[in-house]
């Protein structure tokens, strides 16, 4: 009898280049403050945010992805047929099956890349570069295209004062392919679900299709208990990142949290003493909270603003629903 | 150790005014969070994370929607310290 055979990959993969695209509305925070009671000044104060992009009816999540799918493959010099997985992290695919990725793969020409979505929310991102680190290590795959797409809009109540004044609408795309050195650092990942409660769907779609008196499903949270977890927890996480990849923050060019809040983003850099020297991705400000699209439109933008960063190192942490939670050091691209 | 009181109420005037700029003479035991000291709920759970670093206590996510006033956190605090 034959012995089965193992595939082995290369020891090093990297992020070898991104794609972003935003909403195509600029959505300021007057246009929001009337249905919540509230004002620009008392938005700006408590998130950092001075207009978010957002979708008009005609462009969804999958519009979104394949702009920035589509900067990225090019950006990377390869052919979409070399990919071989399309990962895409999202929330707002609008159907419960199929996957947003499979038809991302056919309208990127990645076919018949292996193709599917992560609901790991804010973290959805850095759970899609973890695996496709380790896919191309493991020689299952030799390119792969991660994704996060975000149309949040679809899912923000007008009356909500706890989430959806925060909400954009965007993608960011990495293509992940091999490298003769490391240019991912070893993923520091995990989950909580004992906070469960602490965001997302305000009821389910069940809920609301037996009742004709519910709405549609939207986002809401805890926002004092996911403050906490978001700075004090993830601080830690963020340690762990840098001691794991052997990377003091001296090292680093670059801190790239999840966009969820610029009060979260600034304590965060607080809690972690990073150095003046590296840049904080702080996209929020325009852009707003895409959730798993968040990073890699902060880092697209960070790398157009500084182009000297990059082949430095940035240390890129997501949280968000589940609690979920997953950071690593990569070589920005 | 524990600490009484006053010590309690000067070292949490003490975080709310690293915290919000807020003199530490308008921190007094009658005052609420949000009415009269205008604190925000991020700002609010800053001062939480402090306090229990400070005081050695842990405050639970749902205890810190029932302190309203400074009264009930300094109490709340007090307790907990055994």
């Amino acid at each position: 009898m034959s012995e089965l055979r193992q595939s082995h990959g290369p020891a090093g993969t990297q992020i070898m280049s991104l794609g972003a695209a935003r909403g195509d509305l600029v959505v300021s925070n007057d246009d929001l403050a009337g249905p919540i009671d509230s004002s620009d000044e008392w938005i700006r104060q408590r998130t950092g945010i001075i207009e978010r992009r957002r979708s008009s009816a005609a462009e969804g999540a999958i519009d979104l992805a394949e702009r920035a799918g589509k900067e990225a493959i090019a950006k990377a010099g390869i052919k979409p047929t070399d990919i071989g997985a399309v990962i895409v992290a999202t929330i707002s695919n609008s159907v419960q099956t199929p996957s947003l990725a499979a038809l991302l793969a056919d309208r990127v020409g990645a076919t018949p890349a292996a193709a599917y979505d992560i609901s790991a929310a804010c973290a959805g991102y850095t759970y899609g570069i973890a695996q496709a680190d380790a896919l191309i290590r493991a020689g299952v795959a030799q390119y792969v295209l991660v994704v996060g797409a975000e149309k949040l809009s679809d899912f923000a109540k007008p009356t909500d004062r706890s989430i959806s004044f925060l909400l954009g609408d965007g993608a960011g795309a990495a293509v992940v392919g091999p490298s003769d050195s490391v240019g991912i650092g070893p993923t520091v990942w995990g989950s909580d679900g004992s906070k469960w409660d602490a965001v997302g769907m305000d009821h389910s779609l069940k809920e609301a299709f037996d009742d004709p008196e519910r709405e549609f499903p939207t986002l809401r949270q805890d926002g004092q208990a996911v403050f906490r977890w978001a700075v004090w927890e993830m601080a830690k996480v963020a340690q762990e990142a840098l001691e794991v990849s052997g990377i003091s923050a001296e090292e680093l060019t670059a801190f790239v949290p999840h966009q969820a809040n610029m009060r979260i983003i600034d304590e965060f850099a607080k809690q972690l003493g990073l150095p003046e020297s590296v840049l904080i991705a702080r996209d929020i400000q325009t852009t707003g909270n895409t959730s798993a699209a968040s990073i890699p439109l902060a880092m697209h933008r960070l790398l157009e603003e500084h182009p000297e960063a990059s082949g430095g190192y940035a240390l890129q942490i997501g949280f968000g629903a589940g609690l979920v939670f997953g950071a690593q050091v990569v070589r920005l691209p | 150790m524990a600490h009484t009181t006053e010590e309690v109420l000067a070292g949490l005037a003490e975080l709310i005014n690293d915290e919000t700029g807020i003199s530490p003479d308008q921190v007094t035991l009658e005052k609420s969070f949000t009415d009269d000291l205008d604190i925000d709920s991020i700002s609010m759970m800053t001062i939480v994370v402090n306090a229990e670093e400070k005081f050695d206590v842990k405050i639970p996510d749902d205890e810190v929607k029932n302190l309203t006033t400074v009264g009930e956190a300094v109490s709340f605090i007090t307790k907990a310290q055994g």
